[in-house]
């Protein structure tokens, strides 16, 4: 059967790595296209002529409107690796504030907290809503209206009023990202947490299983599958929330600051670096729960 | 309800059938579900005793109510009027006490469960010890020819075999009363032969009363010792034919003249109990 499995997986594997390659060949191309025409009004092409001449100046402007892939991926080089990671102060060794990382990791803990918060709220909101009629129909309205407001209208509501409570940094922004975040748990769990038959039920009932036992032993197993589901989509949204909510205070650290600091001083590639950051920081995230995903799957015995 | 049951030790009155080791008793119980197109008379006017140890087969068209019939008798579904008292309780009182074993249509094995977790389902929620659970778990899927797959999980497993799981969970905390709602009816007529002989086997060594649902003449006339016809619209008991071929049958029966007459009868019932028409 194993070998069966491989010989199928192999040359699947083998038939996706051309067309992505093509892909992305043909954004790359695209992208170094449209630097000339998207710099075409700077002062550094004004007197440069010949197209190729011109295409080459375009790839290597200092605050480009568009910068080249290369000019994003030196910068984001130069500001990760290429800097210090550590720095000694008074209070001992820190994470260096010109490193990306540093920056990353701010917006990582609060993306990481908000998260935790976020998806114990949604699977709550979920248990609630599939044990008891009345928490469903009154809680539901208000789960999707929550959704219907715009984040960037709220999350400088939150951060103030916190802010005012004396609750600054790390705990607001987790809480914009919780905000974001429950929703798709608690929607994924109570699909999940319903998706029993009736006939897994009614053997429960045949058992005269209590409820929690129910619970436990039939919808919370079953909804794992929905939950990791949701967990996906509650991670990245969670990194956009904790994004967001560095935004309005004008935050001194993460990759939120970093954007907003870019746009102040015309510094496109930063920005481009930042946001190619958090895109990898994402990916990573991802990556982590799909793996959790597959060794709990596995552990609960689903097919390969 | 609770009158039957008081009456019980006594022997009902009137009835021809000793009753002093019934297990199941059912008197003029109908059942009538409301929708939104009107009233459907699942059940109507059923009177059915049933005594320890028999294995009883529910047999008719779809839509005749054997499956509600034997879901009323474990408390899934509530009857609308008549009486009816299992071991004595009430439904709900014979399922509170976990009186019976149920083995549905499909084998409903919880699938994140190895087969061992399966049949300790039931014992997890009776809160058996661990070396308890292990023991039954152990004895009951030797019982159903499936030691050796303790550790698999439902898919690795064929459908009959899935099945024979779903027996021995049902089994596993040696209910004294078996109900099987067309166990077999998604399988393959030979894996279907198979598991007939091996559930008479296992009735013979447990000596369980059985009822059994089915759509099958020739498996309800093979596996039991009485034959409940029923016929649709409403659901009602049309006869009930003793099926007296002995202990110890094997497949081979089927050729007998004895089994042919009495598969005849049961074809006849239905025949007489369904119209075509409607």
């Amino acid at each position: 059967m194993s070998a069966a499995a491989s010989s199928r997986a192999v040359p699947r594997k083998a038939g996706s790595t051309v067309p992505v390659l093509v892909i992305t060949a043909m954004i790359m191309a695209a992208w170094y296209a449209a630097c000339l025409p998207m710099n075409n009004d700077l002062p550094q092409l004004a007197r440069v002529t010949g197209l190729a001449e011109r295409y080459q100046v375009s790839w290597a402007i200092e605050r480009p409107v568009l910068p080249a892939p290369h000019q994003i991926v030196t910068e984001l080089y130069n500001s990760t690796i290429g800097t210090r990671l550590f720095r000694e102060t008074a209070d001992g060794v820190v994470l260096n504030p010109r490193n990306l990382v540093f920056h990353a990791w701010v917006t990582l803990s609060a993306t990481l907290l908000g998260f935790a918060m976020g998806s114990l709220l949604g699977i709550v909101i979920a248990i609630g809503i599939v044990h008891s009629r009345t928490l469903s129909k009154s809680l539901m309205p208000w789960v999707i209206i929550s959704q219907t407001i715009p984040i960037l209208a709220i999350a400088p509501i939150v951060i103030v009023a916190l802010g005012s409570i004396g609750l600054t940094g790390l705990v607001p922004k987790a809480i914009i990202s919780a905000y974001l975040c429950f929703f798709p748990v608690a929607i994924g769990m109570v699909k999940g947490l319903l998706s029993p038959d009736t006939m897994q039920l009614d053997l429960m009932r045949t058992y005269n299983g209590s409820v929690a036992q129910t619970f436990w032993k039939l919808r919370w197993p079953a909804a794992v599958p929905f939950l990791f589901a949701s967990l996906k989509v509650a991670i990245t949204i969670s990194l956009v929330g904790a994004i967001v909510g560095e935004l309005p205070t004008g935050a001194q650290a993460g990759l939120g600051a970093r954007l907003l600091s870019g746009s102040y001083f015309g510094q496109t590639i930063q920005i481009w670096s930042a946001l190619l950051f958090a895109a990898l920081l994402a990916a990573l995230l991802v990556v982590a729960v799909t793996l959790a995903e597959r060794l709990t799957l596995k552990a609960m015995g689903s097919r390969p | 309800m609770s009158d039957a049951a008081l009456d019980r030790p006594a022997g009902p009155a009137g009835r021809s059938d000793g009753l002093s080791d019934g297990v199941i008793d059912i008197r003029d119980l109908s059942l009538t579900f409301q929708t939104a197109d009107g009233p459907v008379y699942a059940l109507s006017h059923v009177d059915l005793a049933v005594r320890k140890g028999e294995f009883i087969s529910f047999i008719g068209p779809s839509g005749c109510g054997k499956t509600t019939l034997l879901r009323v008798i474990a408390d899934l579904e509530q009857a609308s009027s008549g009486q009816i008292s299992v071991n004595g309780l009430t439904p709900e009182e014979a399922r509170l006490n976990r009186q019976y074993g149920y083995v549905f249509q499909a084998p409903a094995l919880y699938p994140w469960r190895t087969i061992e977790k399966n049949v300790m389902l039931p014992l997890e929620v009776f809160g058996m010890t661990a070396a308890e659970r292990t023991a039954r778990a152990r004895k009951y899927l030797a019982l159903v020819n499936l030691a050796g797959f303790e550790q698999k999980f439902p898919w690795q497993l064929s459908g009959g075999m899935q099945q024979r799981a779903s027996i021995a969970r049902a089994l596993s905390f040696d209910p004294q009363l078996l109900l099987m709602d067309e166990p077999f009816g998604a399988l393959d007529e030979i894996v279907r032969d198979k598991l007939n002989e091996q559930l008479l086997r296992l009735w013979a060594e447990t000596r369980k009363t059985v009822i059994f649902v089915t759509h099958s003449i020739p498996e309800a006339v093979f596996l039991s010792t009485r034959i409940v016809v029923m016929s649709p619209r409403p659901g009602r008991i049309i006869d009930i034919i003793d099926c007296d071929l002995g202990d110890n049958r094997s497949l081979d029966i089927r050729e007998t003249p004895r089994f042919l007459a009495i598969a005849q009868r049961v074809r006849e019932g239905l025949r007489a109990g369904h119209s075509y028409d409607d």
